[in-house]
């Protein structure tokens, strides 16, 4: 083992393509994905930013292994992550996400308890060999949430509640990587620095890394090392975070930053 | 000053639940001027929308409304369903999020935009030329063609300008635009805020403006109304009240932005989620996470007063220069 962290090379991912009606109206595959690089080194957080159609959810996707990729190799710690439906457990543990819409991504039905300790039961290898309810506590109170939350399902939680119980269920199985695709654009404002610092401080406490997808170019400037800006599928400029937001050096990055808009020299 | 084009006065909404009746607007007093933009920014339960909703006559079935709503000299909340039904999408109009959940997916644009006038019985020529001169006031190209078009041809950007036509067509002088960009790209938004700009200074059509982002509000709004809870917590012009916040909620909202110019770290975050108008808490619904809590705020619900000229805060600590620090507060 070494620790290269994620390695993404010749990423190719195509959507839809049809032979249409009687041979008519048919369209040809969508590049969705087109020739990503990408690395994330151990305990580094990585954003890619890009608009709507830029490929960046169906990166952070073909990573967790949610989408198959037509072409390209990953790899963790130069370990191949494996195809789609063959993952070696050890990697699907290792790499966890956290969703945008942490309401519709637990399960209704199940107490909060109950979707962390449910992670275990798909990974036994990574279930606590003590007391699992004193684990769930544990790791409740790790992202800052009362044990009483361990007996309540996700309609009685509020958004920000239910994204900590997503990243507990996640650490539940002590991954090296998070992907976070989107993962404080619903929250409301007030809650979104709650979540930020809390993955910030997860990081800092367990060494992990993390590719954070995001469109919000404020939020990705307080938590991102580096940032890697896509546009139709393709990286156009990949760099520190410092310097891209100070020196970008793409006109689309120029562009992008442009249209952002800030509190400050808002005209009036 | 000049009267306001619009004047909510003390108004409370009610919505059925199966638990019984939410007060989700308590008290919410606000007005809008002609020809100015004025910003209703909150988060999750605020109720913003709620507001917007009863300005317009389209709050859910069963809802129970108190108060007032003067527009000009007579009060909507008075007046005959067939009278709020002439003033809505002529009087006052209204601009939706999500354009393609608000067009008609089987009907093409031009005749969309040009509902109103058809129904007044304008002649088909005419009715073309309108449709033309709607698509291109709103900034789409080659207008003339793009009318036979249908929604699924426009794109997100095009979609949310062909609403914003279809607003302008029965020539409102209130414009009600609830998160009109939240749904869109960066490049794309910035570029329909320049619209409402641009329509705010070239036709003077005032408009009220809902949105949870406080970006959006400083480039666009003249006026800012921040609602928490289904209460108003603090109003006043816009820059003045980013700038230099009267009430700590609104302070907490600017301090949780983050900025793209420059490099500011994670905000020391409020504790805690927006409270939930069903169980709002007592005093001052801000206060189980506001740093200058005192017991006042716990017990004395604070009423809306005007600190400095212009400037309303329903805070209790407020002052006429500012806020006072959390030290000199709970030393």
């Amino acid at each position: 083992m070494n620790d290269a962290g994620l390695t993404v090379r010749g990423l190719r991912v195509s959507f839809g393509g049809s032979r249409g009606m009687f041979g008519r109206g048919g369209r040809p595959a969508v590049a969705a994905v087109a020739g990503v690089d990408l690395d994330v080194a151990a305990g580094e957080i990585v954003a890619v930013v890009g608009e709507s159609g830029s490929g960046k959810t169906t990166v952070a996707r073909c990573v967790v292994g949610l989408v198959t990729p037509d072409d390209g190799t990953l790899s963790y710690d130069d370990v191949p992550l494996g195809s789609t439906r063959s993952r070696p457990p050890a990697i699907q543990r290792a790499i966890q996400m956290v969703f945008q819409d942490p309401r519709s991504s637990l399960n209704p039905r199940m107490t909060a308890g109950a979707i962390v300790r449910e992670a275990w039961q798909a990974h036994p290898a990574a279930a606590p060999s003590g007391d699992q309810d004193a684990a769930v506590r544990n790791l409740l109170a790790e992202v800052g949430l009362d044990a009483s939350v361990a007996g309540r399902r996700p309609s009685a939680l509020s958004g920000g509640q239910c994204q900590r119980v997503s990243i507990a269920r996640a650490l539940a199985l002590r991954p090296r990587l998070l992907v976070c695709d989107e993962a404080v654009s619903a929250l409301d404002v007030s809650v979104q620095a709650q979540i930020l610092r809390l993955l910030s401080d997860v990081r800092r406490d367990h060494g992990l890394s993390m590719l954070f997808i995001s469109h919000d170019l404020g939020v990705v400037r307080q938590i991102a090392d580096r940032v890697v800006v896509m546009r139709s599928g393709e990286v156009v400029e990949q760099a520190p975070a410092e310097d891209l937001f100070t020196r970008p050096t793409h006109p689309y990055t120029r562009a992008l930053l442009d249209a952002a808009l800030d509190l400050e020299g808002a005209a009036s | 000053m000049s009267e306001p084009l619009l004047d909510v006065r003390d108004l409370d909404v009610f919505l059925p639940t199966r638990s019984g009746p939410v007060h989700v607007l308590d008290g919410v007093s606000f007005s809008v001027d002609a020809a100015r933009t004025t910003g209703l920014i909150g988060e999750s339960g605020s109720g913003k929308t709620m507001a917007a909703m009863a300005i317009i006559g389209l709050l859910p079935a069963g809802a129970v409304t108190r108060g007032q709503l003067w527009w000009r000299s007579e009060d909507l909340l008075a007046v005959s369903s067939r009278r709020r039904r002439q003033v809505r999408g002529r009087e006052i109009a209204m601009i939706f999020q999500d354009p393609l959940a608000s067009l008609n997916p089987g009907q093409t644009v031009g005749r969309q935009v040009t509902e109103i006038p058809r129904r007044d019985g304008m002649g088909r020529a005419e009715l073309a030329r309108t449709a033309t001169h709607l698509l291109d006031r709103v900034g789409i190209p080659d207008p003339a063609q793009r009318t036979g078009n249908y929604p699924h041809q426009f794109s997100g950007g095009q979609r949310q300008r062909a609403m914003t036509a279809l607003a302008l067509a029965g020539q409102p002088q209130l414009i009600l635009a609830d998160e009109p960009t939240t749904a869109l790209d960066v490049t794309v938004q910035a570029r329909i805020l320049d619209l409402l700009r641009h329509l705010r200074d070239t036709e003077h059509t005032a408009m009220l403006l809902v949105s949870h982002d406080l970006r959006v509000m400083a480039h666009v709004a003249d006026d800012l109304v921040v609602m928490y809870a289904g209460r108003v917590c603090e109003r006043g012009p816009a820059q003045a009240v980013l700038r230099e916040p009267r009430h700590p909620y609104t302070k907490a909202l600017v301090a949780s932005v983050p900025a793209v110019r420059a490099r500011t770290a994670i905000a020391d975050p409020l504790p805690g989620s927006p409270a939930d108008p069903a169980h709002r808490p007592a005093g001052c619904a801000f206060h189980p996470r506001c740093p200058l809590a005192v017991l006042r705020c716990r017990v004395e619900r604070p009423t809306v007063r005007e600190v400095a000229p212009g400037r309303w805060t329903a805070c209790h600590l407020a002052e006429a220069d500012g806020l006072p620090d959390a030290a000199e507060v709970r030393p």
